[in-house]
């Protein structure tokens, strides 16, 4: 894979829940490597569903998803992707289940085969290149509602992503912790998409914008 | 920029950016109510905690007199006091345990065959019932005591894991902590929707309406919490989840757990032995 080559190439991709009307039809889209990207869309236009498709947690009727060089099409494939894309849900509730933020950072390592002591050791480094090294011990249900949108990004950085995808990633956080992330995320080198509804924050974390509009990129 | 994900050991991130002030950052600074108090029994090895509180749970339901019943009282008693609970929920936990007891002390000694030692309203109450329901009162008491004192003076994450490294069955232990980490967020929902009935004028009545409403609510909180759970999963899986839940804690034995094994033993000596007086 060269160095240029896109991290994700989507072909013609659709999609509908059910027998319901198509959320995508007929997508494109390309990231590359460094490149930031913002994705906007109304509400409903498929902007979690394309996430939800590139990490493999949905399958598309129809169109080929390339990550990292290859096609992905099985449960095998996508647990590569998943090593080296790291998705940022939109509740920080549902990406935190283990009971201290020490382990929920070390929990992406440990599946991809670190013993527990480089687990450990991933985890104290990410939560320190973070600033969030106090937190480690605490219960991951104690934290606040920016604690735990900072930890929940920690636990995607911990697998050392090559791309990140960011879901409402500035919602419901105060204008402290807004700054705080935009701080992160500017000292951040992956590929980035982010999804988001404030224009403010599409403008500091992003630098090329997509906007998805009946089921395509437009 | 292609790397693997998983060759690096420790990933490369730049350090916190200068502009955060991280030590005053009020993000950093622990709740007050996450601050443990030492007690004698902090420091204690949560698997010894739970073998403990079971042994001595077995050896009381075991016990049928009232003299070593009193003695494991009076030992769970000591190591509450040892394991410096709050007060407010040791009112909590007992208020809801005896209050239930007190019904087996009131209807127990009615519907025990035996010799009446005081008769309501024609019906008599036996002394045979009366002495089994003291006996019952007093065990459920000392292993509520002392599940307290050994198991409640630690965090749930904690005995969790300890169950993990114990053996015992994956599926109980993920269901233990799983439920410690949600109860929270679903209690948080219901308040929510509760909430949300509340300020569109929902009053609790004996009616039909209340409990159609009640049940709408239920059914809501069922509903999200399936979404929820998948919502879950696709984040474990996200992150390799293959089932497997590995645990990062490690336990060691120390001089305390020594220490207080010893002391446990003698506690248990001392009922065996008022259980032996009483023979």
């Amino acid at each position: 894979m060269t160095q240029d080559a896109p991290l994700f190439r989507l072909t013609g991709l659709s999609f509908a829940y059910g027998s319901g009307r198509p959320v995508l039809d007929g997508l494109d889209f390309e990231l590359r490597p460094g490149e930031r990207v913002a994705l906007t869309g109304s509400n409903g236009s498929g902007k979690t569903t394309l996430f939800h498709l590139m990490m493999g947690l949905d399958r598309p009727q129809r169109g080929v998803i390339e990550a990292f060089g290859a096609p992905r099409a099985t449960e095998a494939d996508f647990f590569e992707v998943r090593a080296r894309a790291g998705l940022l849900f939109q509740d920080s509730d549902d990406q935190l289940f283990s009971p201290t933020v020490i382990e929920d950072v070390a929990f992406g390592p440990l599946n991809f085969g670190k013993s527990t002591k480089q687990a450990r050791a991933i985890a104290t480094e990410t939560l320190s290149a973070l600033g969030l090294a106090a937190l480690a011990s605490r219960a991951t249900h104690k934290l606040s509602g920016g604690q735990r949108r900072l930890v929940a990004l920690a636990t995607v950085l911990a697998m050392n992503p090559d791309a990140l995808l960011l879901d409402e990633p500035s919602a419901g956080l105060d204008e402290p912790n807004v700054a705080r992330l935009i701080a992160i995320l500017d000292h951040l080198p992956q590929a980035r998409i982010v999804i988001s509804h404030d224009a403010d924050f599409l403008a500091r974390t992003t630098t090329r914008r997509c906007r998805l509009d009946r089921g395509r990129i437009a | 920029m292609c790397n693997s994900a998983v060759t690096g050991d420790v990933l490369e991130l730049p350090g916190p950016p200068d502009d955060l002030a991280l030590e005053s950052d009020a993000i950093l600074q622990p709740d007050a109510e996450e601050a443990k108090a030492q007690s004698l029994l902090s420091g204690v090895d949560p698997r010894l905690r739970i073998i403990c509180s079971f042994v001595f749970a077995a050896a009381v339901v075991a016990l049928d007199r009232l003299l070593p019943l009193a003695v494991a009282v009076a030992i769970a008693v000591v190591a509450v006091l040892a394991a410096g609970l709050r007060p407010r929920r040791l009112r909590q936990v007992l208020g809801a345990l005896d209050g239930s007891m007190l019904l087996v002390v009131v209807s127990l000694p009615f519907t025990t065959p035996g010799r009446p030692f005081l008769a309501v309203m024609g019906y008599g109450a036996s002394l045979d019932g009366f002495s089994r329901a003291v006996e019952i009162a007093l065990k459920a008491n000392a292993v509520a005591l002392m599940a307290l004192a050994l198991l409640g003076s630690s965090e749930l994450p904690e005995i969790g894991h300890a169950m993990g490294r114990l053996g015992i069955p994956p599926k109980l232990t993920h269901l233990l902590l799983m439920t410690v980490r949600y109860i929270e967020v679903l209690g948080r929902e219901y308040r929510r929707l509760r909430t949300a009935m509340s300020i569109r004028g929902f009053r609790m009545r004996f009616s039909v309406h209340t409990w159609r409403s009640l049940g709408w609510l239920f059914g809501m909180l069922f509903a999200r919490s399936i979404d929820r759970a998948e919502r879950i999963s696709a984040a474990m899986r996200c992150r390799g989840f293959n089932g497997e839940f590995p645990i990062l804690a490690e336990f060691a034995y120390t001089r305390r757990d020594g220490v207080f094994l010893g002391v446990g033993g003698g506690a248990l000596a001392l009922i065996v032995a008022a259980r032996l007086a009483g023979a």
